[in-house]
């Protein structure tokens, strides 16, 4: 048997949009398989996974909450994406984003009115684009692959904020944590009400922002253009290089901001680890979104869904919340292969069909 | 003089996984296929590889394990770059991300356990003439036999190969498959000889430093060979320096691997002589027979 492609004559719109939600379905039923094969009933870990954390207020407070840095970066990659640049360093951005904006409450500890939220939050942005800059440069100026210099930044930025709260930055009262001193008052962001803060906002905001933009802008179109036929683009007198420099500091200017709001609520310091790998979780959510800062904003409630549900499968069928990371991976699988669909048919031909063939 | 041949046999194994996986790497995409997966292959042979090791109580089998899971996650981003004609450079990202999630997933009751050794003669395991070995085969192979032109043409124009009656799709799976099983054995090697443990991560992205060794040595094996050796210098570097009390903070010698990965890359990219001369040019494009 073999499996082949037909080229459709034009785009399919139902698989269009059909596909994500066929790989979520993917996502789900080998994510019961893998239940099953730890001796789970696989109705019940679903269930508990993916539908007990949106019965109760707290948990899906802990959802936005979640998908806060999530949106934020998945939107700012899902640019680059369509632009084909190719930004995987977001979690290095976020780290240096967190570092930058710190350095106000950190330095100045008793600085207690809004202007520092303001210097914080635009500072963080302004590390995160600045830190993005630096692939986007190496690669307009020596041709260096984005790729691999944004990865190879995120490794240095994690270990230079190791640096920072174990050196220099260590709160001297922390009892020898690697730790800053905790931020307080106007240091932190707003919450409206319980834990869903001004970052929530934000996001929604970059969404609203990047959609009219790529609908209703020339440098939407540019993007698209750019993305999709980078020879025509360069006809119509669009700049390869000045692309790649916008999607870097877009991009890694929104990771930062997500950095600085992390640090700035949830986490409410910097320590080693501030983020769980929202930087890389977020390239699922631009797939999964389809590039479009619509999608983005539903693909990234449903990510950090996946984070949420390994807590509480965790907790409640006892199974290692590292299967969060596997269900993500599984997705991006899913949601690559089903993409196929949009442009090919598959036809399965069997075995007579093909020595047929051979014979001609 | 004892000293520094200890310094020069850690340099050997800190070179060594680098250069198995960089090896594979090179073929994948001297086939014409770009597979940024290696970071996720390598830590599931890592895992894999120590698993098997402990359970069964032979390295070698170990080793085979790590050899088999690399290649299935291979098989996976074959299925899907090949088969099914998916962005490659988003593929390889989901291979890695599976990868890391997964060996976190399978490897969690091994945190901590000490593991199996490779043995070792005068320092030296098993492992550090045979990827001296397959850099030559590899080497002779691509370049001086059918084989190697025939990856060499596939990768260069898929059309013309096409055209000729080669399988460009089967060639490019044998390809995916060999840097898979290369990637597989430079994880088992990490956790079988680098160190006796598993340690979530422990790859700490010297799959995406192979990558860029790979555009370092101009996709050549011998240069990849000199390049393996010199990042392994400079990982050691790190330790030698720390030994010897400067106090510089630890976590800028560890970070130097990766600043010298960017500058290497920005200095070999910036000459395109080197580069246009020798980058596959179908590399990371997919390709559907017209049949």
């Amino acid at each position: 048997m073999q499996l082949i492609l037909e080229k459709r004559s034009d785009r399919s719109a139902f698989f269009a949009v059909a596909s994500p939600f066929l790989a979520l379905l993917l996502t789900l039923l080998a994510g019961a398989i893998i239940f099953a094969s730890r001796g789970i009933n696989p109705l019940e870990g679903l269930y508990v996974y993916f539908v007990e954390p949106l019965t109760q207020l707290w948990s899906v407070e802990q959802l936005i909450v979640k998908a806060t840095p999530l949106v934020l970066i998945g939107v700012g990659l899902a640019v680059c994406y369509m632009a084909n640049v190719w930004n995987i360093g977001a979690e290095g951005q976020l780290t240096v984003g967190a570092i930058a904006g710190s350095i106000a409450p950190v330095l100045f500890p008793a600085w207690q009115d809004p202007s520092i939220l303001v210097v914080m939050l635009v500072m963080g942005t302004l590390g995160g684009a600045l830190y993005g800059l630096i692939p986007g440069l190496l690669k307009t100026r020596f041709n260096a692959n984005e790729i691999l210099t944004s990865l190879m930044l995120v490794y240095v930025a994690q270990l230079f904020l190791d640096w920072l709260v174990r050196g220099p930055w260590r709160d001297p009262q922390g009892f020898n944590f690697p730790v800053t001193k905790s931020f307080e008052g106007w240091q932190l962001l707003p919450t409206f009400g319980g834990t869903i803060h001004l970052g929530a906002l934000f996001a929604l905001l970059a969404c609203v922002a990047l959609a009219f933009i790529m609908a209703k802008t020339l440098k939407g179109f540019e993007i698209k253009v750019m993305g999709n036929a980078p020879r025509a683009g360069r006809f119509a007198g669009f700049s390869r290089d000045r692309m790649v420099i916008f999607c870097f500091l877009l991009s890694g200017g929104l990771a930062g901001l997500a950095g600085i709001c992390e640090v700035a609520s949830v986490v409410g310091k910097l320590q080693p680890q501030i983020s769980p790998g929202y930087g890389f979780a977020a390239i699922i959510v631009a797939f999964l979104g389809r590039l479009n800062p619509v999608g983005v904003l539903v693909a990234g409630l449903l990510l950090a869904l996946s984070y949420i549900g390994g807590e509480a499968a965790q907790v409640t069928l006892g199974i290692s919340d590292k299967i969060a990371k596997v269900f993500q991976g599984i997705l991006l699988f899913f949601i690559l292969s089903c993409d196929t669909l949009i442009l090919y048919r598959i036809r399965f031909e069997f075995g007579r069909a093909r020595s047929l063939m051979a014979a001609e | 003089m004892e000293q520094s041949l200890a310094v020069i046999l850690t340099i050997v194994t800190a070179a060594t996984p680098l250069l198995i996986a960089a090896i594979g790497e090179l073929v994948v995409e001297r086939s014409g296929v770009l597979n940024l997966g290696v970071e996720g292959m390598m830590v599931m042979g890592a895992v894999v590889g120590f698993a098997a090791a402990l359970v069964t109580g032979s390295t070698v089998l170990g080793i085979l394990a790590a050899v088999l899971a690399g290649v299935g996650m291979s098989l996976l981003f074959g299925f899907l770059t090949l088969t099914l004609v998916a962005n490659q450079v988003a593929s390889g990202l989901a291979l890695t991300l599976l990868g890391l999630g997964l060996s976190g997933l399978i490897g969690e009751s091994f945190v901590g356990q000490p593991g199996l050794k490779l043995p070792t003669l005068f320092g030296i395991d098993g492992l550090v003439p045979f990827s001296l070995f397959l850099t030559a085969m590899v080497s002779y192979v691509l370049f001086k036999t059918k084989l190697g032109l025939v990856i060499r043409a596939v990768g260069n124009n898929h059309h013309s190969a096409h055209a000729l009656g080669y399988r460009v799709i089967a060639l490019r799976y044998l390809a995916v498959m060999f840097g898979g099983a290369c990637a597989g054995l430079a994880g088992a090697y990490l956790s079988l000889a680098y160190t006796t443990q598993w340690i979530e991560n422990m790859t700490a992205g010297r799959g995406w430093i192979a990558l860029a060794l790979v555009v370092f040595a101009s996709w050549r094996p011998l240069r990849t060979f000199v390049g393996a050796y010199l990042f392994g210098a400079v990982s050691i570097l790190g330790f030698v320096v720390q030994a010897m009390g400067l106090g510089i903070p630890s976590q800028f010698l560890s970070a130097l691997p990766y600043l010298v990965t960017i500058i290497a890359l920005v200095i070999i990219s910036g000459n395109k002589r080197l580069t246009r001369a020798n980058t596959p040019a179908c590399l990371a494009q997919s390709f559907v027979p017209d049949r």
